[in-house]
């Protein structure tokens, strides 16, 4: 440990494996380390005994639940947008070569009591109970009239400017009720909230493509999911960086993060050694998030609080034609909250948990004191529970750039679906760190036949 | 008949890496350092019935060595190579650990095998032929002696695992991660080169 390095990353989550990755395959000399004697940190997967020892250290998992090594429970819920920059990552860094993936097999949203699936295709569209007939007519103007969108022809525009005009004036000029407005916006641009109908329409217009255009990808839904769990994507990556020379130690209690006099990074204490590194990126965990009178800087702040119950079911969740998983998005307004409650379903099939056996994870922004009833709604849809692991986490984000005491600090897993948040921290982090903007290039196969 | 088989390394002292490069492509480098950029080789072994099995051998460039390697080396990996330095009697200890390690967290039908490298410096021996085959037997191992260095034994315990392997694991029926083609999930790289919805033929 007495070697000098180019840059420390504390904590295995994806957004620091990703980084590490991508600074070791650039020729830094990484060193990686984790408290937990796991990879993934926050995003990791955990098998039923590490699952346990995290949420019911007095107990043992019970027997019935099959074996250890079937599990990887996610942290977070989070699924891959099929045409999102995540994807895009995946394929240029080429760790695509330690990964499988599964489609997930459908996205359903919340009205007036029940669930509908979100339709895939045009057949689906002319089929679904979500809108009447006029407003279908209405709904499929609209929707034209995105795909034919060119912001470099004004025919196309309809007199709509989407630098200017909010979202709200473009659902008007195309008639849509309340409840399209709900489904567009909540189940297809996946906002969490209503903030974005009085903002200029763009980023709504770019969520809404993105959305149909993962949906065109694969067919069944938008959503891609890796086999064994989302805690495959941080040990790809990590892997990617090890391949490139990364140093990786778990395991590792991080004592102090050392500064010099000016308050300029110097190194990071473990037990009795100091290693010393230019940079050091991490986690928000190891800059004092979460701890209550600490002397020293504050260097990250709570933004808010998500809710996720992880639940173990016996059975798919009624109303889903027995997918084998799924997303379920309740828009705030049917359940009279300000935010959406996220459904993600797993199992099996996706090499999660044993046979039979269904995980979902019920999430959302906290807004009261009683967290964990403000997630009923969603729970109530899954049927019979069988064991369940309520969490509040909360959001940290850092309180600088990090480019004056080369302390550079990533945000916390959000409450959004994808990972589309996520890698726009990647893109954050690797500007501040590196001083550039980070260029994706194709790596090389490395085959050797 | 084509068996395709995922494999992992397991490093100890001595260098997995020494003994897979004797293996692949026949070379030994005293001075090599880890390779950079090598995460995959493969090799292919005919066995005298016709059958090919090809060996896709990954490396843990250096993960274990702060007993830091991910699990998903244990995915889908069919076979596994401990390999200790028979001149350092520490490095028998090390495999010990890390085989009840694979034992614990591996499919239970993954075939280990245990090395004793550096065949050729049997002068400065530590570990001997009984202790080190007594433990394979009991733990139910393969176990040999080789010296990458010299190639011996190295074609053989590869053969060896080669005729093994068949009747333990059916040819990629457990995935593996080879091919995109035996896939039976998404092919992310597809969308990279071709326009989506456009079918690529199938090579299946």
């Amino acid at each position: 440990m007495d070697e000098e390095y180019d840059v420390i990353v504390l904590g295995t989550g994806l957004t620091e494996c990703i980084l590490s990755g991508l600074l070791s395959v650039e020729g830094k000399k990484v060193l990686h380390m984790d408290r937990n004697d796991y990879y993934g940190g926050d995003s990791a997967s955990l098998n039923l005994t590490q699952l346990y020892r995290k949420f019911r250290p007095e107990l043992a998992p019970p027997p019935e639940l099959g074996r250890d090594r079937d599990y990887a429970v996610d942290l977070i819920p989070k699924f891959i947008i099929a045409s999102g920059e995540l994807t895009r990552i995946l394929v240029h860094t080429d760790v695509t070569r330690y990964l499988e993936f599964k489609q997930i097999s459908g996205s359903y949203v919340y009205r007036d009591g029940k669930i509908s699936k979100v339709p895939s295709t045009e057949m689906e569209a002319v089929r679904s109970p979500l809108m009447g007939l006029f407003e279908k007519r209405r709904a499929k103007k609209f929707f034209e009239f995105l795909q034919g969108w060119k912001d470099e022809d004004p025919a196309t525009h309809q007199g709509i400017n989407l630098d200017k005009d909010t979202m709200k004036t473009v659902y008007e000029k195309f008639g849509l009720e309340p409840g399209t407005q709900d489904f567009i916006g909540h189940a297809m641009a996946l906002y969490l909230d209503d903030d974005y109908k009085t903002k200029p329409a763009r980023p709504a217009y770019e969520r809404i493509v993105l959305y149909t255009s993962s949906m065109a990808r694969y067919g069944k839904s938008p959503y891609i999911y890796p086999l064994y769990g989302l805690g495959e994507l941080p040990q790809s990556f990590a892997r990617l960086s090890a391949i490139y020379g990364g140093t990786y130690m778990l395991d590792k209690p991080i004592d102090e993060i050392v500064t010099d006099a000016n308050g300029k990074f110097v190194g990071v204490r473990s037990g009795g050694e100091t290693v010393k590194a230019k940079q050091v990126i991490g986690d928000p965990s190891y800059f004092g998030a979460g701890q209550s009178g600490e002397a020293g800087q504050i260097r990250v702040i709570e933004e808010g609080k998500v809710v996720r119950a992880i639940c173990f079911l016996k059975h798919p969740i009624p109303g889903t034609d027995d997918a084998d998983s799924a997303q379920i998005i309740i828009p705030q307004n049917q359940v009279g909250r300000r935010n959406d409650i996220y459904i993600a379903v797993v199992s099996s099939t996706h090499n999660v948990c044993a046979k039979d056996v269904y995980v979902a994870i019920v999430s959302t922004i906290v807004e009261t004191d009683k967290p964990e009833q403000e997630i009923a709604p969603g729970l109530q849809l899954l049927g019979p529970i069988y064991d369940k692991f309520v969490s509040v986490s909360s959001l940290y984000t850092p309180t600088s750039t990090g480019e004056a005491d080369q302390i550079f600090i990533t945000r916390s897993y959000d409450a959004t679906s994808h990972f589309e948040t996520v890698v726009e921290d990647v893109h954050n982090v690797w500007k501040r760190v590196v001083g550039k903007d980070l260029v994706l290039k194709k790596r090389e196969v490395e085959v050797e036949a | 008949m084509a068996y395709t088989q995922t494999q992992i390394g397991v490093r100890s002292e001595a260098s997995l890496q020494s003994l897979v490069l004797r293996f692949v492509k026949d070379q030994f480098d005293d001075y090599r350092e880890s390779t950079i950029g090598a995460a995959f080789l493969t090799q292919t072994v005919t066995l005298e019935d016709q059958t090919t099995v090809k060996f896709e051998i990954w490396d843990t460039a250096g993960q274990e060595r702060y007993k830091s390697l991910a699990p998903m080396y244990y995915r889908n990996a069919n076979c596994a190579v401990v390999v200790y330095d028979i001149t350092q009697t520490a490095s028998l200890e090390k495999a010990r650990s890390w085989i009840r390690e694979l034992q614990r967290q591996a499919d239970p039908s993954i075939v280990i095998a245990l090395c004793g490298n550096k065949s050729d410096l049997a002068a400065r021996r530590q570990v001997t032929e009984e202790e080190a085959k007594k433990y394979a037997d009991e733990e139910g191992l393969m176990w040999c002696e080789t010296s990458a260095k010299t190639g011996e034994g190295v074609q053989e315990i590869f053969t060896a695992i080669a005729k093994k392997l068949p009747q333990n694991a059916p040819p990629s029926a457990r995935g593996g991660r080879p091919g995109p083609a035996a896939r039976a999930g998404v092919d992310l790289n597809k969308q990279a080169s071709g326009t989506p919805g456009q079918n690529e033929p199938c090579n299946c």
